[in-house]
């Protein structure tokens, strides 16, 4: 079946002339000719390199840091440590910023009092040469008093763990605790009666899973340069998901005024939500500022995986209860999330995805989120839902057989859709995770014969997607070409997607769209790119701001004709006088022609808070064989079937669901942080920390079904991060399914697996 | 009036665990302020934290958006993203 047949059209794609084809991505010959400029790529004059001190140890008292030593080394020109950055207090926000502590992000960046993890940075240097850099910061003399550790947020919630901070309180229990704890809060979503339901049904099953922290795995290590002026005007080179989001966080934790700063983007080699805060650029802005020139810092990837956010490993207790017909009664979910040295794990979006997908009446949801010494949790696609909807949809599945049914009419029977009260509260509109069912249900991968030893597995997953604040602007060029800026990194094809937009409401072709991803003195603001709200939420402002050109262009048309500008309409990228054919219609080129004569420069601007985003559902099919020898799960055939909107650029929307399938099957069968019993990650690379290479997974197939989104005038759902959150369960079901084993701890390693298979024996 | 929805967590802070709210307010603004009115603290805990869904659309940083009379309002965490 070719893709045009896959595509289920509830949408007209008859309507549009560019949305919906394939063109070449505008950033595509640079990253394959290996022209692109990533973070790490930038030299300046007189440049100089930076290293930053770790420390060893998983939790100790700093007592003392003696730099003498690397300050007397010929070659070293700055040396900072947690004493030189302002010391914020715990209420420190930027208004309209993301919610974070910068108090905590800031501690996070560079120790003060205490390291909480292997690899917390607690001083750095920049020296003439990288290794003259590495040398001095071996000569760095930190003394600490170590503190017992803790690494399980399950350890670490009992009373008598070891503390991490002693000014942490457990929000959201009453009475209000009067002790401290490593758990920061407790999160909880009801409704109904759960007790009334699990009575009520004829089945009930329940299971505990567990879950390993695993690292978003990016080929681009974090990279910058920095360089400040004797006025204090910095400026910084850096690979992340968002230009404005560095520019607020180092601003806040060097104690600037975000003016003071200038960030241009680079190109990004992947982040899936681990760019999403800072680690570097601050350290790098203080020794350039100590040092008078600029500083390159690049993290190795050992310290990738020791320092940087990770997603949180946890532990799950769900249990559901259904009656025969296979109608569910009652569902309860309990997470606990390790968010890592400093609070705030996904633990609240995991309680709020889990269930979603279904319509219960009576749900209790509760999660806590707990501290441990492991590096500090960041965003990760999907933050929260994989393991909420690892241990749901592993439930189901033990349920589905249990009750005799066939797992996808389990489903069907409880699906969410238009009207359903999500577990989480509001109610859905438009949707469409029933199609994703029944195109799972009518794929031929659903009824092919299966072999010895192989199984196979289904399981669906759902993420809320957002807009926020987007800006565009649509520059006219004198020859009718057209620049398109935003201020998005483009981590997943977004550029096509922008000048796709563009054209559409230009009417002029792709291939005359030329689109930037602009530094943050040359666009208004944008939220950071996550959350799968670029091609929705900045989309969104490029069709304002490329019919805000239009409107302009019109005008110029009205003066040319000597016409009300009513008179005046666009048709297919032309200005068209109505009601009279005295007048040829004017191109974009014509129009741009004659700007200077008709009142200068040709743009449009948007500035938008874009609401309206529409929840995304995927539901995905996997086969494994199993090695019943070694216990190596190889997967087989995998179908990844999402709604997801509109698809603008069809090929990178399955890409984002062929890349998400792979990053979840590795999350389900290979990839775990691995620490001693010092608390030190023993697979800090990629030799140790196996992502799956592309000879490791068959080719995805993926089903776009398009229930276009109310919300966005071209009907775009986000797509980024439901893909990553069925792979997990329907790995383990089909594992079930081959060898009869319900593996309910993650990864299900070759080890694991055997030893599990030998039990059974 | 329009209903509103608070998560366990901030009904325990605020409210003595009741969830469920009735407030006459005619955008969000005025919704918090309602709230802050008669749960002093609310307000700052509302505008920092939490995104707000009306009527199943669900906006991350809520101020002037309109509330009906028949409104269901659910403050929620704010939504992150990878």
């Amino acid at each position: 079946m070719g893709k045009e047949e896959q595509q289920l059209k509830a949408l007209d794609k008859g309507k549009y002339r560019y949305i919906g084809t394939r063109p070449v991505r505008p950033d595509g010959v640079d990253k394959v000719t290996g022209r692109a400029n990533f973070g790490a790529d930038l030299k300046l004059a007189d440049m100089i390199h930076g290293s930053v001190v770790r420390s060893p140890h998983a939790h100790a008292r700093i007592k003392s840091i003696n730099v003498d030593k690397a300050t007397a080394l010929p070659g070293v020109k700055a040396v900072v440590t947690g004493a030189d950055f302002p010391m914020l207090s715990p209420s420190d926000r930027i208004p309209g910023v993301a919610p974070l502590s910068f108090y905590d992000l800031s501690r996070n960046v560079i120790a003060r009092d205490k390291v909480l993890y292997d690899g917390h940075a607690v001083a750095a240097v920049a020296a003439t040469t990288v290794a003259i850099a590495a040398q001095a910061a071996e000569l760095i003399e930190v003394d600490y008093e170590l503190l017992p550790h803790v690494m399980k947020a399950l350890d670490a919630m009992k009373p008598d763990a070891p503390l991490l901070h002693e000014d942490m309180f457990t929000a959201g229990v009453e009475p209000k605790p009067t002790t401290p704890s490593n758990v920061s809060k407790r999160v909880a979503f009801t409704l109904g009666d759960v007790d009334t339901g699990f009575a009520a049904a004829d089945v009930v099953v329940e299971h505990e899973f567990n879950t390993e922290t695993v690292h978003q795995g990016y080929i681009e290590p974090h990279a910058c340069v920095a360089t400040i002026t004797e006025d204090g005007m910095a400026s910084i080179w850096c690979s992340s998901q968002g230009q404005f989001m560095v520019r607020a966080y180092t601003a806040r934790v060097c104690g600037m005024e975000v003016a003071k700063i200038k960030v241009v983007p680079s190109e990004i080699g992947g982040g899936f939500g681990g760019k999403t805060t800072i680690y570097l650029e601050p350290l790098a802005v203080e020794l350039a500022r100590r040092a008078g020139r600029p500083v390159k810092m690049v993290m190795t990837r050992d310290e990738v995986f020791r320092a940087t956010g990770p997603t949180s490993g946890g532990h799950a207790h769900c249990k559901i209860g259904a009656k025969k017909d296979g109608t569910i009664t009652a569902a309860s979910l309990q997470l606990e999330y390790e968010a890592g040295a400093f609070d705030g794990s996904p633990v609240a979006l995991g309680c709020m995805t889990g269930f979603a997908p279904y319509d219960l009446e009576n749900v209790s949801i509760v999660g806590y989120d707990v501290v441990v010494n492991r590096p500090k949790s960041a965003a990760y696609r999907a933050p929260g839902a994989p393991v909420a909807a690892f241990a749901v949809e592993s439930t189901l599945d033990v349920l589905a057989r249990k009750l005799g049914m066939d797992p996808i009419a389990l489903r069907e029977n409880n699906a969410a859709k238009e009207g359903t009260q999500a577990a989480y509260g509001p109610k859905f509109k438009r949707i469409g995770f029933e199609e994703t069912l029944t195109a799972a249900k009518n794929h031929p991968h659903w009824s092919a014969p299966l072999g010895p030893d192989q199984g196979r597995g289904i399981a669906s997953g759902f993420w809320f997607n957002i807009g926020g604040n987007s800006s565009a602007s649509v520059m006219i060029n004198e020859d009718g070409t057209v620049i398109v800026a935003t201020g998005n990194p483009d981590i997943g094809g977004s550029r096509a997607s922008m000048a796709l937009m563009a054209a559409e409401v230009l009417g002029v072709d792709i291939a005359k769209i030329k689109p930037q991803v602009a530094d943050t003195e040359s666009v208004p603001y944008s939220d950071l790119t996550g959350g799968s709200r670029v091609t929705f939420a900045t989309g969104k402002a490029v069709i304002e701001a490329a019919q805000d050109a239009v409107r302009d262009m019109k005008e110029r048309a009205a003066k040319i004709w000597e016409v009300d500008v009513d008179q005046v309409e666009w048709r297919d990228g032309k200005a068209v006088a109505i009601e009279t054919d005295k007048h040829q219609p004017l191109s974009v080129a014509d129009i741009a022609g004659m700007a200077g004569k008709t009142g200068g420069p040709i743009s449009g601007k948007a500035n938008i808070n874009a609401s309206g985003a529409g929840p995304g559902f995927g539901t995905h099919i996997c086969d494994v064989e199993v090695d019943k020898e070694t216990g190596r799960v190889t997967v087989i055939r995998y179908t990844a079937i999402q709604d997801v909107g509109t698809a603008i650029h069809p090929s990178y929307v399955e890409g984002q669901l062929q890349g998400g399938a792979v990053q979840g099957i590795g999350w389900a069968i290979n990839e775990e942080y691995i620490y001693d019993a010092d608390g030190r990650l023993e697979n800090s690379g990629f030799l140790d920390y196996r992502v799956p290479v592309a000879s490791d997974v068959p080719m995805i197939d993926t089903v776009l079904v398009e229930v276009p989104n109310p919300g966005h005038p071209y009907g775009v759902r986000g797509v980024g991060e439901v893909p990553i959150i069925p792979p997990l369960a329907a790995v383990a079901n089909a594992i079930a399914d081959a060898t009869g084993l319900r593996m309910t701890d993650l990864p299900i390693s070759p080890p694991r697996l055997l030893a599990a298979i030998d039990a059974a024996k | 009036m329009a209903k509103v929805v608070l998560q366990t967590e901030l009904a325990n802070s605020f409210t003595d665990g009741v969830t469920q709210l009735e407030v006459e307010a005619d955008n969000v603004r005025q919704l918090i302020a309602a709230l802050d009115r008669q749960y002093p603290g609310m307000g700052e805990r509302l505008r920092t934290r939490t995104a707000v869904a009306i009527d199943g659309e669900i906006f991350q940083e809520p101020y002037l958006e309109a509330i009906e009379a028949n409104s269901e309002v659910y403050f929620l965490p704010k939504i992150e993203g990878g």
